[in-house]
């Protein structure tokens, strides 16, 4: 059925058809309304769940941990400094290989202090171990909840999944979504199932120590796992098509790739906002596309070198820093590349956007201008240099 | 010998109260029980992967999260209809329990889950080598409280744990030690048929840490509670329900037997700041046997 929701409702909406059986959050903007709509809705009596109200996020993280450990299906969701305060439980959570579902309203991390979108919350976790998600719009969002799930839950994976959405411009934005129905998420995700947990019928110690002998190998399987789940993503995506007619790669998506000279690569909301410049300059014949990037992790690198293989310029909009270093999308796009003969002529760097600065279609059209073939380091869009005067003396 | 739910091979120290008191603690719980326990000594000494003495079910997660990780057990186990037939046991040492972890415990409290936290009090960070806590007694001798020409020690007294869990309004709190076995497990048995959320404070000495002979551990436990400085007391529903009445010893004769309190032995002035706490506790809790028939 298709209604107008806001972000946070439709995310709200679409836990209460996956049937949590623990929620547990604390407050932080722009996260608020999502775990405002789901505890209205456990208050009506529409979801039977445990609703925790906790001290911090760095509880809450660890109520869904100990839920998701005895047996039953858990949410939360935070964002910027909630995220930085959840860190040390999301990386236990991952190699505990515990499914828990988490959304994350992406964005600024403080100083300075900046409640508005951009990505370096999320993208600072992304060493985390956790399978990271960025959506573009709304109802992408609601969609990669329900794989989410299912992927996270699935047998062979085990891990922990977390939904990346713009802070505010998703989360507080209205947009016609098509809410999938109760049976047609019964029929994709089956409750959830785990071959551990905490049972007295059944004694495990989980969570033990873990000496030189064995660390090494808990890690590797760790990251074997996303390769894993790199080749399980477009299964779960092609199952969910049969299921709710909506198509998705899960990875990757292409945007006018086919004849593209220039391609940008990006993640999240900006991703709309490129696509209607593309639509624009292909109306006056220029050969520009989008490669959006849904999977930050797993990285899928064989999706993103056969996309970018035969393009000549590229760029790589990140909305996150790595401070003292190359942008973070942005020395992963370049890895992808490296050692290989067929690559783009040059891969760029760009910086829009952070702590909310509007990214327009000028502020887009400026990054196709500015793609003329040589690599620069980062390049900043809609800096204001006269902010960067200031006179101490 | 019965057989125990904590199974013996671990590497716990010869002489560790606290692996003692974790036994007796567990046995009096039975097995429906599941145990939360913050990183430190026990669970590093009973869960060297690929063993576990643990023969419930039992979770590890972080140092300091283990009243928030019970809380989502129990809220799991509430879901699933469980809540009545299950034990859940939250437990860590002092410096978990009393410092990194208060605000995890805290809301544990607030919130109201069913759940019995134990804290295993060895009065320092014994696991990283015997640093101070906020439940290292004042004067005491640490690695990071080390006496030197211009310190006597740690500066502080404890942490009044069992009068903030207690300021939380929960219907039980408790102060137990592993000196006196029988009084440990009627407290948890006590705690675990109650509702709601518990907190028991176990003093379990530490050989390493306080440098007392291995073979002294309940003797050094027993001192403890007989000097007045480690009351056994019990709080039902915020109000002093009851209290192990002592024949006070001085303090000199528990202070004697441990390292830790080397440097205070030729220091009057110093052993009557010690005893003068025994004393204010004796009277605050009337431990006195004479009190109670006067």
């Amino acid at each position: 059925m298709k209604e107008l929701l806001e972000g946070s409702m439709a995310v709200a909406e679409i836990i209460k058809r996956c049937k949590p059986g623990v929620i547990s959050a604390y407050p932080i903007t722009p996260q608020t309304h999502i775990v405002e709509g789901l505890a209205q809705i456990v208050a009506d009596g529409q979801l039977n769940a445990q609703f925790v109200n906790v001290e911090s996020e760095h509880s809450a993280a660890s109520v869904v941990l100990g839920a998701v450990a005895t047996g039953v299906r858990a949410y939360t969701a935070t964002s910027s400094q909630g995220l930085f305060y959840m860190a040390e439980v999301l990386y236990n959570i991952a190699g505990m290989r515990l499914p828990v579902i988490m959304t994350t309203a992406a964005r600024a991390i403080s100083a300075p202090i900046n409640i508005w979108n951009d990505h370096q919350d999320a993208v600072s976790l992304r060493d985390s171990g956790w399978i990271q998600f960025h959506a573009e719009d709304i109802q992408e969002v609601v969609d990669l909840h329900l794989i989410a799930y299912k992927l996270g839950e699935d047998k062979s994976i085990m891990l922990p999944v977390m939904v990346c959405m713009d802070g505010f411009i998703l989360t507080h934005g209205l947009e016609t979504v098509d809410m999938p129905t109760q049976e047609q998420v019964d029929k994709f995700l089956p409750p959830y199932k785990p071959p551990y947990k905490l049972d007295v019928e059944n004694p495990l110690t989980l969570g033990p120590l873990v000496d030189p002998e064995y660390y090494m190998e808990a890690r590797y399987a760790l990251n074997e796992t996303h390769k894993e789940a790199l080749a399980l993503i477009p299964k779960l995506t092609a199952e969910f098509s049969k299921v709710f007619g909506r198509t998705y790669n899960g990875l990757v998506e292409g945007y006018q790739l086919k004849d593209a000279e220039k391609v940008i690569v990006a993640m999240g909301s900006v991703c709309g906002t490129i696509k209607e410049v593309i639509d624009e300059l292909r109306v006056k014949g220029k050969k520009v596309g989008l490669l959006k990037v849904t999977s930050l992790r797993p990285f899928p690198v064989d999706e993103i070198y056969t996309a970018l293989k035969n393009i000549p310029k590229v760029a790589v909009i990140d909305r996150a820093l790595s401070l003292g270093s190359f942008a973070p999308l942005h020395v992963e796009v370049k890895a992808v590349f490296s050692g290989k003969t067929k690559k783009p002529q040059s891969i760029n760097s760009f910086v829009v956007g952070l702590g909310g600065r509007d990214i327009t279609k000028d502020s887009i059209k400026e990054i196709f201008r500015l793609m003329n073939g040589k690599e620069k380091g980062i390049e900043f869009i809609d800096l204001k240099p006269e902010l960067l005067k200031e006179n101490y003396d | 010998m019965t057989e125990t739910l904590f199974a013996p091979g671990h590497t716990a120290c010869a002489g560790c109260g606290q692996s003692m008191a974790a036994r007796l603690v567990l046995d009096a719980a039975g097995p429906n029980t599941i145990i939360v326990n913050n990183t430190g000594c026990l669970e590093v000494f009973s869960t060297k992967y690929p063993e576990s003495s643990w023969r419930v079910p039992f979770i590890h997660s972080l140092f300091e999260n283990a009243a928030a990780v019970a809380s989502g057990v129990e809220s799991a186990i509430k879901y699933l209809g469980k809540a009545d037939s299950i034990n859940i046991i939250a437990q860590g040492g002092d410096g978990s329990s009393a410092d990194i972890g208060l605000q995890a415990l805290s809301g544990m409290l607030e919130r109201g889950h069913n759940i019995l936290y134990v804290c295993y009090d060895n009065e320092a960070y014994m696991n990283t080598g015997v640093q101070r806590s906020g439940l290292t007694p004042f004067d005491t001798n640490t690695t990071t409280s080390p006496a030197g020409a211009s310190s006597l020690g740690n500066l502080r007294p404890k942490k009044p744990m069992p009068e903030i869990t207690n300021a939380h309004g929960i219907p039980y709190v408790a102060t137990a030690s592993s000196g006196f076995a029988q009084d440990l497990q009627r407290k948890v048995k006590k705690a675990l048929s109650i509702k709601g959320p518990k907190y028991i404070q176990v003093h379990v000495p530490c050989p390493l840490g306080w440098r007392h002979e291995t073979n002294l551990t309940l003797v050094v436990a027993k001192l403890a509670v007989e000097t007045g400085l480690y009351p056994l007391i019990e709080y039902e529903f915020g109000l002093l329900s009851n209290r192990r009445q002592i024949t006070p010893k001085p303090v000199e004769e528990y202070l004697k037997l441990q390292g830790r309190f080397k440097h205070l032995l030729n220091k009057p002035e110093e052993l009557k700041k010690i005893q003068e706490i025994a004393d204010n506790n004796i009277k605050k809790y009337g431990l006195k046997v004479e009190a109670q028939q006067a």
